[in-house]
């Protein structure tokens, strides 16, 4: 059952919250700039470009990525910090179905998500980039897919963790090698196989995958996306569906 | 008519009962209290009441619904005000009670009203607009009340409200708590671990490991404590307790200097006393039994010997801590 006033409400605190919060938002864009800037801009002098690719062109989709997975993730954690700090309770005591909760949060994770990713994309022309419209609108809605399934995913992580502590086990034991395992920073058909198989199952895998596909669609070096398009998005989908309903389900346990 | 009813509730964690065959009803338009110290089961039965635990056995119902099965019906019938705090420090006051109309589907054309009057109701509307992590303790609980009531509930749960309050709030509180049956239609049910405070209940239910000991109005459950104890100080204390065995057939006893007769009405047993006695008497004072004391007759202890380890302040210590940390 869908209640469009709770998730209404739900991803209308979450905004709120975020636009108040300017420092949260300088900090979790530092992030990605940082990475793009220090290592892309130095490490392409030691890797040498693939077909018209340059190394920090190349690393530009996975820091799309980056900012999408732990802006997504955050975000989902927050249910975390509600459980901790009392809130959780206001919305389980409501009449509304867990699932709407866990909607709602996904799609907050989305809105916060997608809006940080545009923010990010601005950067194309400084690293040398030239796309047209249809290439951002396609960025745009992937990172908004990529997002929802993410954030989702974070409410599934979220809903096995009562306190604070296991954050930092989330973000270094799930989050960073999610990151590494994504063809963010190289590509997955370099890997070797064991770590190949694992990045395979990795949903970050296919929205850096997707992103590549559009930002460079005539590429086919080893700088090129890995899987065709339309077997990113279908994965993508496929995923955020399984997450949903797997996070409504573990919401709706009671002990 | 009654609003809560609970028939051999039973929750076990583990091996560990937590609440053991509890039965109890409430009726409507009453403040129900429910007594015990810390860890008797109180938040257990509340938490199964509000749908958030699942009873191992035994059935609970509200306003007819079936608390385990009937959920989202019960929900809409109850407001809830935690032990803990479970308002958003980072939004307002009106942004709080705003989310809270939404999620319990409160209409758009009556919304902005309610949400008024309640801020109004709690005396915060002045502050409506500021951050919730401005308010004293006494105003978020306040504020918690407002939001509990904003969608109608026909039952307003209120778990330690007035725990962590400074003497004066806790006043204020209850003054106003008395206020909501008549002003709101709503049955209250409450639990303290402060006797004191339970005596502004209709009815009561004293809980002790995770079950019902006694139970009653405020002044039924003293009169099991014996009654009023009176003490007088006289010039001849050896002549004054004859006469008042002679005269009362009166159970008199000396202290400390001082008699003290147990009676089951002291009131109207001052006035004969003097009358009778009264030139020999140089003082005298009346003490009422309070439920403490009933407590302390039905389990052998006082309810502040049995308060639970220090929980609450650790756990405050661990979220001052993450407050400061959790923007990291």
């Amino acid at each position: 059952m869908i209640e469009t006033n709770a998730i209404y409400v739900i991803v209308a605190r979450e905004f709120k919250k975020f636009i108040r919060e300017r420092s949260r938002l300088v900090s979790t864009l530092a992030r990605p700039i940082l990475w793009l800037f220090l290592i892309g801009g130095g490490m392409s002098r030691l890797v040498p470009a693939g077909g018209n690719v340059s190394y920090i062109q190349f690393i530009f989709p996975g820091i799309i990525g980056m900012t999408v997975l732990f802006s997504s993730i955050f975000s989902s954690i927050s249910i975390i910090w509600d459980k901790e700090f009392g809130f959780m309770k206001e919305i389980l005591v409501a009449p509304v179905s867990r699932f709407s909760v866990v909607v709602g949060k996904a799609i907050s994770g989305m809105v916060i998500s997608t809006i940080q990713a545009v923010i990010v994309l601005c950067l194309f022309p400084v690293i040398g980039l030239r796309l047209d419209v249809m290439q951002v609108v396609g960025v745009v809605l992937i990172s908004a897919a990529l997002s929802f399934t993410l954030a989702s995913f974070g409410i599934l992580l979220a809903s096995f963790y009562e306190s604070y502590e296991s954050f930092s086990v989330i973000m270094n034991f799930i989050v960073m090698p999610m990151f590494f395992l994504s063809g963010a920073m190289y590509p997955v058909k370099l890997l070797p196989d064991a770590l190949k198989a694992v990045s395979k199952l990795n949903p970050l895998t296919y929205g850096v995958d997707a992103l590549k596909n559009i930002l460079f669609p005539y590429e086919t070096g080893r700088m090129a996306a890995d899987f065709s398009l339309s077997v990113d998005i279908l994965i993508i989908v496929i995923a955020s569906v399984f997450f949903v309903l797997i996070a409504g389900k573990l919401f709706e346990r009671k002990q | 008519m009654k609003m809560i009813s609970v028939e051999k509730l039973t929750k076990k964690f583990g091996n560990m009962s937590a609440v053991n065959e509890v039965s109890f009803d409430v009726e409507e338009g009453a403040i129900f209290g429910f007594l015990g110290p810390n860890g008797a089961g109180k938040t257990t039965i509340i938490n199964i009441l509000c749908t958030l635990l699942a009873p191992t056995s035994g059935k609970a119902f509200i306003n007819g619904f079936d608390c385990d099965r009937e959920s989202s019906r019960v929900r809409q019938a109850i407001g809830i005000v935690f032990q803990d705090s479970s308002l958003d420090k980072d939004l307002t006051a009106r942004e709080n009670l705003t989310f809270h109309a939404y999620l319990y589907n409160v209409e758009k054309s009556v919304r902005k009203q309610r949400i008024d009057d309640a801020l109004r109701f709690v005396d915060l509307f002045d502050r409506a607009d500021d951050m919730v992590r401005k308010f004293s303790g006494g105003m978020k609980r306040r504020l918690e009340v407002a939001r509990g009531l904003i969608h109608r509930p026909r039952v307003l749960f209120l778990d330690e409200p007035t725990l962590g309050l400074d003497p004066q709030s806790r006043a204020n509180l209850w003054e106003f708590i008395t206020t909501l049956p008549k002003q709101h239609k709503v049955t209250i049910f409450m639990t303290t671990h402060y006797m004191e405070e339970a005596e502004v209940c209709d009815k009561i239910a004293i809980i002790d490991k995770g079950k019902i000991i006694a139970s009653g109005t405020p002044s039924e459950l003293k009169k099991t404590v014996g009654g009023d104890v009176i003490y007088l100080r006289t010039n001849d204390n050896k002549k004054a307790m004859e006469d008042i065995r002679n005269l009362f057939e009166l159970d008199v006893s000396e202290k400390d200097g001082e008699i003290f007769i147990s009676t089951v009405r002291g009131d109207a047993c001052i006035p004969a006393l003097i009358r009778e006695i009264g030139e020999s008497v140089l003082s005298v004072r009346m003490q009422r039994p309070t439920l403490n004391d009933v407590f302390l007759r039905l389990t052998g202890k006082e309810i502040r010997d049995v308060e639970g380890p220090g929980h609450d302040d650790i756990k405050s210590m661990v979220r001052s801590y993450r407050s400061r940390h959790d923007r990291d």
